[in-house]
This record gives C-alpha cells, structure tokens and sequence, in this order.
C-alpha cells in the first residue's frame, strides 16, 4: 500500500512578530517549518508503515526550491519518496488553483492508495486545500480525522465536531485530512537524517504533470487579495494601580459603572 | 491582478523585501525581481518609495455575471435546529441584500425539517430552498455537496455564505470546486463594493498577523464562510413569511461514498462560548489546571463561563472545546478576563472584539495589556479572590 501524504512548508506565525512603529510584519528570523497538522497527517502514514514495512510513504508538496529542506526533514522522519511541484507558473494561486496543480502531482505519482493532508496551515487557516484536491481527484474526503483504523479497501475514522465525533467508513481511494489530536509527530533520527540526504527528492513543472500555465497559479485563481493591511492596533487601556483590593475595587466600580454588573 | 516591478524606477533599496509577508521578492543586480511566492498581496507597493512597483489588472474579458442573482445562507441544522450561526448569517446576509439589491434566501437540507423554514421567513429569508430527503437527515460531504451544487446551478446566487463549522469548512470547498469559483475562509467582515457591486471580504491571514481583502470578480458564486460568532445574529419578527421552493433530489447508489456508522457526544456540555456575555479566561499563568476552578467560582458570580488560551489546551489543562483564538472560538462577550495570558496574536484574534476586555498578568510587559481596557498587574491568585470579595459587597438586585 502507498500513502501519500500532501504537506506545505509554513512560516511559523507564532514567531511573527509585528513592528509596533511602523505596524508592519518583522519577517526577518521567522523559520519555515512542517506545518504541524501535516507533521501529525504525516505521522499518521508513518505508524502504518511500522505496524506493515510493505506500506510505502510518499510526500508531496507544491513550493519554491526552499521547500526541498522541509521534504528532507520529512524524509528524516521515515517517508520513502518526495516530490516538490514548483514551478514559476505555480505562483499566485489561491486554493482553488492550488488544488488543481497538486491533484495534477498526486495523478502522476505511482499507486497511491490513500492520500492524507492535514487540516489547515497555519499561514492561511484555509482548510480548504485538501477537499478540493479530492474533489479534483474524484475520491471521497473526509476532513477533521483524530483516529485512523485502516481495513480492507476501506477506511474507519473518527471526525472531529464541535461536540464530540461521528465514526466514518469510507472506501479507498480516499483523502482523509487530520487534525493534531490524532498523534504526537516523532522527531527525525540521527541516522535518518544521513540517509535523508541520500533519497532523491523528484521536481515536477507543469509540463511534468500536464497543466497549461493557464491553468494553474495566479492566471486560474478566481480570487484575488484587493488589498492587504495590518490589523489597527486598539489604543492601550487604562492600568489600575495600588494594591490588591484597591485595583480589585477600582475594577468593580468600573464594571457598575458601565453596568455590567 | 498580478505584482510587477518598473524596472527603470527600482533603485535596489530592498524595502520591499523586507516589507513581503511571503518573502517572494529577491534582489537580481540590484533591481527587484517578484517571484513564484507572490500573491499579489500588494504590500511591496505600499512599501516602494519610489513607486516601482504596481498591481496591474491581469486584463481577463469580464465574464459574463448576470444571470447570478440574490444572497444565499446555508441554513445549517443538526438534529432539527438551526444552527446560531445560520441566523448570524441572515443578519449579515440581510445587509448584503439590500446593499446589492437583491432577495435574501436560505438554502436548507435535511429530512422531516420543513418547519425550520418558518424560522428562517422569520429571521429575514426571502426565500427558503429546500432539498428534503432521508440522506439529508445527517451531514455526509456527497450528499449535502451534491443538493446544493444542484441547486446553485439551477438558481445561480451572486453570493453563498456558509457557518465556518466542522461542517462549513467540509462543504465549502467542495462545492467551489464543484462551481469552479473562488471561496474565502473564516471571514471577519463583508462588504459589498458600491462599483462593482462584488463582495470585498476580509480576513485574517498569518494566524492574524495581517488582514486580507478577498474578491472574487469573474466566477459566480461568490462564496465565504464566517466564524460563529463573528456577525450580529438577525432579529425575529414574527409572522413574517416568505417562499418555499422545493428542490428536488435524487441519490443514486454511489453518490454517497461515506457512511456515518455511529455519532459519539462527548460527555460534557457543549461548551457555548459564542453565547456566553461574561468570558474568564485563563492562560499558562495559572500555572496548573486547579486554576480553571478559581476562574469558574468568578465566572459563575458573574453568569458567565470559562475558556482557555490554546497554551493552557496543549499542555492538557482543559479540553480543546474551552479554546479562544485563530484555531479555537472567535467570542465576543461583553466582559472578557484574560488571566494569565501572554495575549499572543493567535489568540486576540478570537477575543478582541469583546465589550470590555479585563487583562490579569504577572508580568507588565505582556502583549495582552495592549488590547486590554483594564490591566491589572498583579498575581491572578490573590487579585481574582478579591474582584470576588467586592463583587459580593454589591447590594443584591
């Protein structure tokens, strides 16, 4: 069996910081890294490779050049194959363009029996990518996955509501997209990490998986960013002071005051 | 409209460089080259001095829209009862209808639920379309994707708004694939441009760090998905009535390729943070999960409830259900108490629009002192107790 397991390098938006002056993003020192939904989609893949060594496990991603460093560390975990899409006609696209491209890359992957994506990514929170590229691909998804139970030609998981979870069968081929309750991600092995180095990550263009440049990138985005700013900075309150009791009753003063209480 | 840069007016200053939030733009011979990262975001062109760089119109032809008319609000249900934010939908989809000046409908499926239909009339639908079948009763992303991407095609709306729940953000996408338009996430604000009468939508990109304006300008529909919580609900009149169109389904065998074996409630409430006008939260600062009953004996003198930083949900404090922020619940209570919490960007972005918002916290320099219209330095063990001891000082009512 072969899982493929859809993953995007993400800079880490918990380090971004904004410049309090100008009001404008501080990229500089942001690390890229796994977005960590697709580390646990990726973990998932990797525990059914442990539990049967004939399961195979290949990671895609559609990204500038840079992005090959994430399918290293994705190779360092324990995935066999890697494949990069990129391609200067890739650039631009919203989701909708985006899951073209990628459902272009999975068609001419090899055997791929299950696809797993994680949920969102935590530079757009979209979570639209992964049913698109199973829309595109024609194969059921499931989204918001926190347990896995692999049969035969079929798939039994949990999806996650806002109120428990319903318990889902599904027949493969299927795209199921996984949330972080579903398990803790490993961390790359010194000896994995060498051997990383030695697997080929394959580059694809848009010739390599047959799109028209028309179909793909910012050309085939039906939306567009009109603008973009930063969020207005809400002036700062007020900061009470004395002691304990007094800022507590300074508190509730202006909570009657304002009758809230 | 893509991101270009005058050649002959770059002077190689990097501003813009620094300015991309995607880091698309490189330094080729001291001249600035956009690159494949680029979404056209346009903060370089804020950022040029020189006015080197412009967003072009890509110069499509205009397709031709008109036959799209009228705003449509997924009216989600489960188990027979609208969901609040169906009826938060109304109350946006209603401004929207009348800024374009079009009808206002609902699309509803489900099986035996005809009666919501009278709640949605009353809630502001013009019209309610109905797709009613036993496959409908629960969600399944096949069954829903395919009644309404009938429907659309059939009616053709200008607009779609969906509730950005676990189910929201299941069908969503499927359906714009399905159409072949464009869908924007998690929406904070709609408006309709007085011009061109598209929606511009708003939303936080980079866990909240930057707001993005979305259009959609050559497909139809025009689709968004709003956080719960986010807009007014719409107000009830009753006896207001509107029209019911029946939509007429059919599922073939394998038009529904999951199967939902089994529904599991967690064992708690569900916890309705959307709902709740007094909010107290607690963060890291706690310093152990014991903490969350202290906040439960200020949230419950006040009527109010509990919720959490995500910090305090990944290090297994409380369950995930009690989270504000991006990746949790976006609240708007009319009293928020941060306690013990840092106030990343992440997690303002689910509370800052609250009525009055409360910061607690050990250390003066935290983040959350400057969206805060109160700030107490101090240890929230010892200032919660005595918020509580004056609050039990006031005359009952």
């Amino acid at each position: 069996m072969k899982i493929l397991v859809c993953v995007k390098q993400v800079p880490d938006t918990n380090e971004v910081k904004i410049d309090p002056v100008k009001g404008t993003l501080i990229r500089d020192g942001v690390p890229s890294i796994l977005n960590p939904d697709d580390a646990n989609a990726l973990e998932a893949a990797l525990q059914l490779k442990d539990k049967d060594e004939t399961v195979q496990v290949a990671v895609l991603t559609m990204g500038p050049p840079q992005a090959t460093y994430m399918l290293r560390e994705c190779l360092a975990m324990g995935a066999d194959e890697a494949y990069l899409l990129s391609d200067r006609a890739f650039g631009g696209a919203d989701t909708c363009a985006t899951s073209t491209t990628i459902a272009a890359g999975i068609k001419k992957v090899t055997g791929v029996d299950v696809i797993f994506a994680g949920r969102q990514a935590i530079d757009g929170d979209t979570a639209q990518v992964g049913p698109q590229v199973a829309q595109r691909l024609g194969v059921p998804v499931v989204t918001y996955v926190q347990d896995i139970q692999m049969g035969d030609g079929k798939v039994t998981v949990q999806r996650q509501m806002e109120d428990g979870y319903e318990v889902i069968e599904v027949k493969t081929p299927c795209l199921l997209t996984c949330v972080k309750e579903l398990n803790d991600p490993r961390y790359m092995s010194v000896g994995a990490i060498v051997d990383a180095y030695k697997k080929e990550i394959t580059v694809w263009n848009h010739t390599d998986v047959e799109l028209d440049p028309a179909d793909c990138g910012l050309n085939a985005s039906p939306t567009q960013v009109f603008r973009s700013f930063t969020p207005p900075q809400k002036g700062k309150g007020e900061m009470l002071s004395g002691t304990v009791s007094e800022m507590a009753g300074a508190l509730v003063g202006k909570l009657v005051e304002k009758h809230l209480v | 409209m893509a991101v270009v840069v005058i050649k002959e007016k770059c002077k190689g200053c990097t501003k813009c460089v620094k300015s991309c939030p995607f880091t698309a733009i490189t330094m080729e011979e001291k001249k600035a080259v956009i690159g494949g990262a680029c979404t056209g975001c346009g903060q370089c062109v804020d950022a040029c001095p020189f006015g080197a760089i412009e967003k072009t119109d890509d110069g499509k032809e205009a397709a031709d829209l008109s036959a799209y008319h009228g705003v449509w609000v997924f009216a989600e249900q489960r188990e027979g009862k609208l969901m609040q934010v169906a009826i938060e939908l109304l109350g946006e989809g209603r401004k929207l209808a009348e800024s374009v000046g079009c009808e206002l409908c609902a699309v509803l499926c489900g099986s035996g639920v005809e009666n919501l239909a009278g709640e949605l009339f009353e809630y502001g639908a013009d019209k309610v379309y109905y797709a009613d079948a036993p496959e409908l009763k629960q969600y399944t992303t096949d069954a829903y994707t395919k009644a309404i991407y009938e429907a659309i095609t059939t009616y053709k709306p200008e607009i779609v708004l969906l509730g950005a729940t676990h189910i929201g953000r299941d069908l969503g996408p499927c359906l714009a694939v399905k159409c072949n338009t464009g869908l924007t996430a998690d929406c904070t604000k709609l408006e309709i441009n007085p011009e061109t009468k598209g929606i511009m939508q708003t939303r936080p990109a980079f866990g909240g760090n930057l707001m993005a304006t979305i259009v959609c300008p050559n497909h139809r529909p025009q689709m968004s998905t709003v956080r719960p919580g986010v807009m007014e609900k719409a107000e009830r009149q009753t006896g207001r009535s509107g029209e019911l169109v029946k939509l007429s389904v059919n599922f073939a065998e394998n038009d529904i390729r999951t199967k939902v074996l089994e529904v599991v409630k967690s064992a708690k409430e569900m916890v309705s943070l959307t709902d709740a006008t007094v909010i107290v939260s607690g963060g890291m600062g706690l310093g152990k999960p014991e903490g969350f009953d202290l906040l439960k004996q200020l949230a419950d003198k006040l009527g109010g409830t509990i919720a959490s930083s995500r910090a305090a949900v990944d290090a297994g404090w409380i369950d995930h259900a009690y989270q504000v922020g991006q990746t949790g619940t976006t609240v708007k209570p009319k009293i928020y108490f941060a306690c013990g919490i840092s106030g990343a960007i992440q997690h303002a972005a689910g509370m800052q629009d609250s009525g009055l918002i409360v910061a607690i916290n050990t250390n003066e320099n935290a983040p959350i002192f400057d969206i805060a219209d109160i700030g107490i330095v101090g240890d929230l063990y010892k200032v919660i107790p005595a918020i509580i001891e004056e609050l039990d000082k006031l005359p009952e009512k």
